[in-house]
């Protein structure tokens, strides 16, 4: 079935045909439609879901861990300041492995005050302990956010999952999407797995959030850390799952033109179509060029970046967010990072670009080419960090 | 539905010992009677972080026999609404039985009730969830070692309100944090003291049989804190009662009733002297702040007798 709509009223159509037990939410640019679409399916009786409209973004991510761990299938949706504001809820949501779902349409981060797309406010979640969804469009941020339920509810997973698309360049662009029809979601993601330590399990009583000190609590933490080895496979399988009843299939990365590329841009959500298209364009000019994007940027799937990435001579990492006082921007430290122990390491330089909206357009694109075509000639990115499209 | 001792001597303790609160604390002796209380539900408890919160979920322990959830300092009512939310749902959704009756009971102290947690409280009462919120009132932040709150009487020594020369202790009043709560209009509201033990059984079992929000404000003498003698914890709750400083009153659904009326009510100095907070207050030139306290303390206890009054013609 095709639909056109905004997508964030596809993620609240997604949020329809999920039924979560519970939805605890407050509204914020640019993903407050999806909040406010989902309160009128409650409304209409469309979903049975206890919808809780919270005072606040700390309260909303309280109130989904309480209601995750007492056996509900939960959902909501925020962005920018509003993840921020969650951010202390976050690493206790992850840690209790409660699969919580969260859309995030992102937003850069106040001071100025913003409220258009860039990636700051989920780069600051990045060492939350949530797994990372990212999408290019419409359509991947619907499939993402299917699949998002049954990853993180996987019993070998048991984790919260960010489903992220661009505030704006996506939220609010409408796409013709193809959807799947209510019973073939409800029948893929299957009932919530409910564990038989629960908040609710009256007859076998649980303390949840106890106190660990220095006699336990790295033993939790390491535990923690080994269950994300998990997630890939699971990722993966469920994408397979996700193929079958599509036949859109999905990866951790996508490879776009890379099997000859020299220079390859490393790209996030919606910047990576414009890239795409910059490729072909160079492609015609006899330019060998490709793009590399991230869908699963939590766990970093550091295996295939590297294998997708060795055959390069120059990497450019595109960085809608940046770390500041830091080496460079946080998608480039983790490629970097990922590079560590290849033995014919390629060239690599960051470029900064589409801050609070900015336009990020194909001209810019091609400059972020030619700036590793540049580093080639020289032997090195100089400087390391590009900020483009900005008045200096 | 008062109050039977004996047979609540024969129920099974759902909160145990074996926890580390200080010797002499008042939290163990409160939930201890409030979960008796309760003891004709099925009980889920939240904890906001705190003393109570540390000393009995040490893992591998806990003092918990029933189903128990902390997250974070200044969320308890929040997690109560997540959790309430979802026994809706499963039940809406025909995974829980329609008939399971779960009763949601939030403990909280004055740091996670009165300061930190007052929006994530508010936001709850306002929603209506039907859960019992609990306040610990100790009067300061113990848990982290005695700091000022928002609770803390006036002119009250702690560690962020010192005595000075210049400054005689914390010098902003206490806020009415059972105004404000039943200013947001739910069923039922009241005071307890651990003293007064069948008072506060009978407001537990009260607050239970509403559905919606109820709030139970205990004051929770902390020795630690206070700087009494661990054996005169009860005494020095007693006192705050006898005093009027901590009158036991309730609202119910709007309509104020004054549980229990001290035949003559001590002069403040008797409650104070029983504290090293207030030691300062006990020297001569301290006087004029000691009387002002008591004029305070007269002033609320008219105001609230006049209000009792005013109930009787609703």
């Amino acid at each position: 079935m095709k639909v056109a709509l905004e997508t964030n009223q596809l993620m609240a159509f997604a949020m329809k045909q999920i039924e979560p037990h519970v939805v605890a939410a407050y509204p914020i640019t640019p993903s407050t439609e999806v909040v406010q679409e989902f309160s009128q399916y409650v409304a209409n009786g469309d979903v049975r879901t206890e919808f809780v409209a919270v005072e606040s973004e700390h309260s909303a991510m309280s109130a989904c861990l309480a209601a995750s761990l007492a056996g509900a299938r939960v959902m909501t949706a925020t962005a920018s300041q509003g993840l921020a504001f969650m951010w202390e809820m976050l690493h206790i949501a992850s840690a209790s492995r409660a699969p919580i779902v969260t859309i995030v349409a992102n937003r850069a981060l106040s001071a100025p005050i913003n409220i258009h797309g860039d990636h700051s406010d989920a780069m600051g979640a990045r060492d939350t302990g949530w797994i990372q969804l990212w999408a290019e469009s419409a359509q991947e941020a619907y499939d993402n956010v299917i699949q998002a339920i049954r990853i993180g509810e996987d019993p070998r997973v048991r984790f919260p999952v960010l489903v992220n698309y661009d505030g704006f360049t996506t939220s609010h662009a409408v796409e013709t999407v193809e959807v799947l029809e209510d019973e073939e979601v409800r029948k893929f993601i299957g009932s919530f797995p409910r564990p038989e330590v629960n908040f609710l399990n009256i007859e076998k009583p649980a303390s949840f959030g106890v106190l660990a000190l220095q006699d336990y609590y790295m033993e939790f933490k390491r535990a923690q850390a080994e269950a994300y080895k998990n997630v890939k496979p699971v990722v993966l399988e469920v994408a397979e799952a996700y193929a079958k009843l599509t036949g859109r299939k999905y990866g951790l990365i996508e490879e776009y033109k890379l099997e000859d590329a020299d220079v390859v841009l490393v790209a996030m959500n919606s910047a990576a179509g414009t890239a795409k298209e910059t490729v072909d364009k160079l492609r015609q000019a006899g330019k060998k060029v490709g793009v590399l994007k991230i869908r699963l940027f939590r766990p970093f799937p550091i295996e295939e970046v590297a294998s997708a990435l060795k055959g390069a001579k120059a990497v450019v990492v595109m960085d809608r967010a940046y770390t500041y006082g830091g080496p460079a921007g946080p998608l480039f430290c983790d490629i970097a990072a990922a590079l560590t122990n290849v033995a014919q390491r390629p060239l690599l330089g960051n470029v900064v670009a589409g801050l609070g909206g900015r336009d990020i357009t194909m001209e810019h694109v091609e400059h972020m080419f030619n700036l590793g075509y540049k580093a080639l000639e020289r032997g090195s990115f100089e400087p390391l960090v590009t900020w483009v499209g900005v008045r200096e | 539905m008062a109050i039977n001792l004996k047979a609540l001597t024969d129920k099974e303790a759902r909160f145990v010992g074996g926890h580390r609160l200080c010797a002499g604390c008042n939290e163990g002796t409160i939930v201890r009677q409030v979960l008796l209380a309760a003891s004709d539900y099925e009980v889920a408890v939240l904890n906001a972080t705190g003393c109570l919160e540390v000393t009995t979920s040490v893992y591998p322990y806990s003092s918990w026999k029933v189903p128990w959830l902390h997250e974070a300092f200044e969320n308890a009512a929040a997690a109560a609404s997540g959790a309430e939310a979802a026994y809706k749902a499963l039940k809406r959704f025909g995974e829980l039985p329609a008939d399971k009756k779960i009763k949601f009971i939030a403990f909280g102290g004055d740091g996670g009730t009165y300061d930190i947690g007052l929006q994530a409280l508010s936001g709850a009462l306002e929603r209506g969830h039907s859960f019992l919120y609990v306040l610990l009132d100790n009067e300061a932040y113990m848990n982290t070692g005695i700091q000022r709150s928002s609770s803390t009487p006036p002119y009250a020594w702690t560690t962020t309100s010192p005595v000075g020369a210049a400054i005689p202790g914390k010098v902003q009043p206490k806020k009415n944090i059972v105004e404000i709560v039943a200013a947001h209009g739910v069923p039922y509201v009241a005071t307890a003291s651990p003293s007064h033990y069948i008072d506060l059984m009978n407001k537990v079992q009260k607050a239970l049989s509403y559905e919606g929000p109820t709030f139970l404000a205990v004051y929770s003498n902390c020795n630690r804190g206070h700087r009494n003698p661990t054996e005169l914890s009860i005494a020095v709750s007693r006192m705050a009662v006898e005093t009027n400083y901590w009158p036991l009153y309730e609202i119910e659904q709007g309509k104020y009733k004054i549980t229990y009326k001290p035949r003559q009510p001590k002069p403040i100095e008797e409650w104070l002297k029983m504290q090293g907070r207030f030691a300062h207050l006990l020297k001569p030139e301290s006087k004029p702040l000691v009387e002002q306290l008591q004029k305070w303390i007269d002033e609320k206890w008219e105001l609230l007798q006049k209000k009792e009054e005013f109930s009787k013609t609703l």
